[in-house]
């Protein structure tokens, strides 16, 4: 095929594919918001554009699908791109919507402020480069790699936080080991006492406005139609006055004191309601089945974390990528008789394929938890563009690790673009942050049970 | 203090819209100095002259449960919705979502009144005017922060959201920072204390007398269907 027939296929593709960060975002993101700024919208969906293009150019790769010469100019246009947009475009507009945010801003000075802005944070991020040994010194300021290699550092910290608390937590959440038992009269109890001191915040709160009504009284029928400080100077002279505003200070105190134990009700029985749903959702088939695939998962975490120790310790890195690995195996020790090069670019394909997925969905889902969690109607533009500067940086440093996973063959074109990047180095990266955060989740969480009322651990 | 009766009013809507602005507004007569997300619930009183300058004046407590509305907690809050005697819905003008999903709270608070736990499932096929006939609880729709709407919209007209229209109820658009908003004698402040004075006399004059509710709602809101009555 010739290079326009594959330059419209891959467009289409990316209209698709922007089509579907517009309905995602327009869905699930702004649920409860109406957009104001069309640009943030658009900014989110050409990112998430971007991202899916390089998975699509790799599985590509992998099936030899179109010429290799135009999926290089592809790989090129998409990369240069998407630096563009998550080192120069993003973090601009972060910058003006947060200073459009601040009140004591003027108008006029939101544009330059803005600018000025962007140039510290330019230079931020190029110090960052610094500390790491990311590059060989042998590259030229604006070459492709001065970039990739800081957003690689970004983007595989944050991979490796996700991975390391979603290893550790998906177990805890799904396996029936670790839920609490939860009865309706526990449920009831705590929401009892809850009505009950709201009943007393009431009840305070009568007798302040009885105060309040009873003080204006006073001081309306004294001929002086004024409240506040020459009032209460005034009630200060007549015992009553004077008791009664003691009294309001007092009550207030009380309130104050009652309210937050209100909250704090409030939020122990939300916690009891959502171990109920989890109770009754684990006795589902949905819940039975994530039970146990929990323990597998479980597994798997303490692997991971005794592989990532001593890839660590001993400063061991994996050569050889587990497809290659797997068909030495099944060839040598079982001995099966298999088409080794045929056989190969299936089942990269299917490995690669199962790895976008997954860490696309996986992605999109954390954003969406993490939007609901913190957004509000002012800060939501804000909070999206950070996101989409994520994700960007999240799929490109996962197109970077995902080279360990592909035989040699494929990953050619990886390295042809990315450049000459030290991909080792990016792999210790991820083993070391991935340890930290496996085993402070594991920490944190012993720490939030222990801590749970009811419950001794 | 025990010879003042008092009627219960519960404040819902979205997360953000203004409700504990706008409740202590009522309340204390002063903006907000600084408010945060109300977690749970949050409960303010007002002393109302039941009828004033009438012959039949009287002073009530009106309890404002302002209800935080963050979407997590929603399995918990259901406690308060019992007994409630008025509800105001507070929606954001600057973000019409928050109007469009005051439909749902409403179907929260009828789903929390059948007993039925089922959760958000049933607000297709839930109909306002049927929840608003049957149960007759008065409704009041608020929208809040008037003075952002014109830096956001590029017309300034207000038009009157379609849960007010469905329900019948009244509708008051303002601006929780300013003191003048509930001035007394202004519209909003009649129309807020309208509203008290018919919860109040649902909740204690109804069975004397047969209530005018019905004949006024079937003037006022002529274009429903006809399918709207149910026997009391």
């Amino acid at each position: 095929m010739g290079f326009i027939e594959d330059t419209l296929v891959i467009l289409i593709t990316q209209v698709f594919f922007f089509a579907g960060g517009w309905v995602f975002f327009v869905k699930k993101l702004f649920r409860d918001y109406e957009v104001h700024h069309r640009l943030v919208q658009l900014i989110f969906s050409i990112t998430f554009s971007l991202s899916c293009t390089m998975f699509e150019l790799i599985i590509f790769e992998i099936l030899r699908v179109l010429d290799s010469s135009s999926r290089y100019f592809h790989w090129n246009v998409g990369l240069y791109m998407m630096l563009f947009m998550v080192i120069v475009v993003i973090p601009f507009y972060i910058g003006y919507f947060i200073l459009s945010n601040i009140r004591f801003v003027k108008q006029q000075v939101i544009r330059p402020l803005t600018v000025m802005i962007w140039l510290v944070y330019i230079y931020i991020f190029w110090k960052l480069g610094d500390p790491f040994p990311i590059l060989s010194p042998k590259q030229g300021i604006l070459s492709i790699e001065q970039g990739i290699s800081r957003i690689g550092v970004i983007g595989v910290t944050v991979m490796a936080l996700l991975s390391g608390f979603g290893a550790v937590n998906y177990p805890y959440t799904s396996m029936a080991y670790f839920m609490r038992p939860v009865t309706p009269a526990d449920v009831q109890a705590i929401e009892k006492r809850l009505l009950q001191t709201m009943d007393m915040i009431v009840v305070k709160k009568k007798r302040i406005a009885l105060v309040k009504k009873g003080a204006l009284n006073n001081g309306s029928g004294d001929g002086q139609g004024r409240s506040g400080i020459w009032g209460m100077l005034r009630n200060v002279t007549t015992s009553v006055g004077k008791s009664s505003s003691e009294n309001v200070w007092q009550l207030k105190q009380e309130v104050a004191g009652l309210e937050e134990l209100s909250r704090q009700l409030f939020l122990e029985a939300h916690d009891t309601h959502n171990m109920q749903e989890r109770l009754i959702w684990a006795s589902t088939w949905q819940g039975k089945y994530f039970n146990f695939l929990g323990y597998f998962f479980s597994l798997y975490c303490m692997w991971k974390i005794f592989i990532s120790t001593i890839n660590i310790v001993f400063d061991r890195v994996g050569k050889k990528d587990p497809v290659t690995r797997g068909m030495e195996i099944a060839v040598h020790w079982i001995g099966i008789n298999i088409d080794v090069t045929f056989w190969s670019q299936h089942i990269s394909f299917f490995l690669v394929g199962c790895i976008v997925v997954t860490s696309i969905r996986g992605l999109l889902l954390t954003l969406t938890k993490f939007f609901y969690a913190i957004s509000s109607s002012k800060s939501s533009n804000i909070i999206v563009l950070v996101l989409a500067q994520i994700m960007g940086m999240y799929f490109v440093s996962s197109v970077l690790l995902m080279r360990m996973n592909m035989p040699a063959e494929y990953r050619i074109i990886i390295t042809q673009v990315l450049g000459e990047l030290q991909f080792n180095f990016y792999h210790r990266w991820f083993d070391v942050i991935f340890l930290v955060s496996a085993l402070s989740s594991i920490g944190f969480l012993y720490l939030a049970r222990k801590q749970a009322p009811g419950e001794g651990v | 203090m025990a010879a003042i009766d008092k009627v219960r009013i519960i404040v819902v809507g979205d997360s953000g819209v203004g409700k504990s602005s706008l409740t202590h507004l009522i309340c204390q007569h002063q903006p907000i100095s600084n408010p945060s997300w109300t977690i749970g619930c949050s409960v303010d009183v007002k002393l109302h002259e039941y009828k004033e300058g009438t012959p039949y004046q009287k002073t009530y407590f009106i309890e404002l449960w302002d209800i935080g509305g963050s979407h997590s907690h929603r399995n918990t809050r259901s406690v308060f919705y019992n007994p409630t005697h008025g509800i105001i819905l507070v929606h954001d003008l600057t973000n019409r979502k928050s109007q469009q999903n005051l439909q749902k709270w409403l179907g929260e608070i009828l789903n929390r009144d059948s007993g039925c736990k089922s959760r958000y499932s049933s607000f297709d096929d839930f109909d306002p005017e049927q929840f608003v006939g049957s149960t007759q609880i008065p409704i009041l729709v608020i929208g809040t922060k008037l003075d952002l709407v014109e830096q956001v919209r590029c017309h300034s007209q207000q038009r009157s959201s379609t849960i007010a229209e469905e329900c019948g109820a009244d509708e008051i658009f303002l601006d929780c920072q300013q003191i003048r908003s509930l001035a007394a004698g202004s519209s909003s402040a009649v129309k807020l204390s309208r509203f008290f004075d018919k919860v109040i006399e649902r909740r204690y004059h109804s069975r004397d007398r047969i209530s005018p509710f019905s004949d006024k709602r079937r003037s006022a809101v002529a274009s429903l269907s006809p399918k709207f009555y149910h026997a009391d």
